[in-house]
């Protein structure tokens, strides 16, 4: 046991003032101490990707960093991609899709996707297929999870098609 | 509630904001497992598993001056604080930034990249690193810095095995120079891996520059096969003065083959290893070739 740390998390625009050991993972800090449990933990040493969330602008595996690293930084999640009841359109886009069956992956495939989307509109098949090979997925086989992704990134480029407009 | 569980064990954490606090800091814990907490994405997950337990962690991550990223008397000088990510456009025009915006690609996964780094990558010394490859490619110059001074290490002299480094316990690996390469050598990179982001069974880097239609000068590396990346002068010497066509690739990459003392674990015997090496020699070659052409 080491003392305790007093630090300050912003997620998704909220402050969430905790106290933490050094040896906190960001990921444990969101769900357990910030109480944001929609951000998942699938194998704790950065294989997988379920846990991933966008720091400062960039993805990240949140079960690589340490809760006391990531003070100062802006931490979106996936509770903070809607628009209050308005979902995402890589939201819309993973139902209409099937991107998903079981969903313990979806949180981190949808924070990947919109911070691929939002660095890269234009994103072409094969770059989106790489960075998709970042997270695991075992149930949908993945070309539904590039099937929703490309749908949502024709949506976000021509926002007139967006069906909740 | 249930009390949380933590993988990691406990660490003290300090996060000094320049060099000088930085090394003081190593100087002190480093007898007691003190470590250098750099992208973290090797080392964490070392620490999930409890094969690593660093009783303190030095956080380089608030170090303004490490992140530099300059060209200064002919060589690119990258600092511990710069990511893999920086080299995914090139960094210098020319064919050392296209080489390293290439290798970067077959680096783990986009996120990983955001945050790992290519100094914490050389001081980790992983024998599939492929930034420890392109190091001994290159004949990088390591730069460590302690309360006792800095010193330059040579590549060659810096990879000692399998994680093992030149690197002292109270030392910081502050940056890492690499060569530029004058325009018209020619650079190859190939790797292979069961799927994309796997640590590599085998890779290679060539890099040569050719006058008058035959090869003048050569570079031949290759990483993931051995306990450290080497260049093979046997291959190298073969290229000089043959064509850059496939007949002589083909004896570069019988000399690697037959140089090579391959590592072996429960997925890949030696010989397999040394078959895969002898491939990636032949491709980084031909690729380097290929886009001389192009």
């Amino acid at each position: 046991m080491t003392d305790k740390l007093d630090i300050i998390l912003n997620l998704n625009g909220r402050d969430h003032s905790i106290r933490v050991e050094p040896r906190k993972t960001l990921v444990d800090a969101i769900r357990e101490d910030c109480g944001l449990t929609g951000t998942h933990i699938g194998c704790e040493h950065g294989v997988c990707g379920a846990c991933t969330v966008i720091l400062d602008g960039e993805t990240v595996r949140s079960c690589l960093m340490f809760a006391v690293q990531a003070q100062g930084k802006t931490i979106r999640t996936v509770e903070g991609l809607a628009d209050g009841k308005t979902l995402h359109p890589l939201q819309r886009a993973f139902m209409a899709h099937h991107g998903l069956q079981c969903g313990f992956c979806t949180p981190g495939f949808l924070m990947l996707a919109a911070n691929t989307l939002e660095q890269h509109p234009d994103i072409d098949d094969e770059e989106l297929r790489e960075v998709l090979s970042s997270n695991l997925c075992r149930c949908t086989g993945y070309q539904n999870v590039v099937k929703a992704v490309r749908a949502a990134a024709d949506e976000m480029r021509n926002p007139a098609k967006n069906p909740a407009n | 509630m249930v009390p949380a569980t933590m993988k990691p064990a406990p660490f003290h954490y300090h996060a000094p904001r320049t060099v000088a606090e930085a090394v003081t800091l190593l100087a002190q814990v480093a007898p007691e497992d003190g470590r250098v907490l750099a992208g973290g994405q090797s080392l964490v997950p070392t620490m999930a598993f409890r094969l690593a337990r660093p009783r303190h962690l030095v956080d380089i991550n608030g170090i303004d001056e490490l992140k530099r990223l300059v060209v200064e008397d002919g060589r690119l000088c990258i600092g511990a604080g710069v990511r893999h990510a920086a080299f995914h456009r090139p960094v210098v025009p020319g064919p050392l930034g296209q080489l390293l915006s290439e290798v970067v690609r077959h680096i783990a996964h986009h996120p990983i990249r955001t945050r790992g780094t290519f100094c914490g990558s050389i001081a980790h010394a992983d024998p599939a690193s492929e930034w420890c490859a392109v190091a001994a490619a290159l004949d990088a110059e390591m730069v460590a810095i302690s309360t006792r001074g800095t010193r330059v290490i040579p590549a060659v002299d810096f990879f000692q095995g399998i994680m093992t480094t030149a690197l002292a316990d109270d030392e910081l690996l502050a940056e890492v120079r690499l060569p530029t390469l004058r325009a018209g050598v020619r650079v190859g990179f190939a790797e292979f891996n069961r799927r994309a982001g796997d640590f590599a069974v085998a890779m290679a880097v060539a890099i040569y520059g050719v006058q008058d239609g035959v090869i003048a000068e050569s570079r031949l590396a290759v990483g993931g096969a051995e306990a450290s990346p080497r260049r093979i002068d046997a291959a190298e010497y073969a290229l000089r003065g043959g064509a850059p066509t496939r007949n002589t690739f083909e004896l570069a990459a019988e000399l690697v083959a037959r140089a090579l003392d391959p590592l072996e674990d429960n997925q890949n015997t030696a010989g397999y290893r040394r078959d895969v090496a002898r491939a990636m020699v032949r491709r980084a070659l031909e690729q380097a070739e290929q886009k001389a052409g192009a």
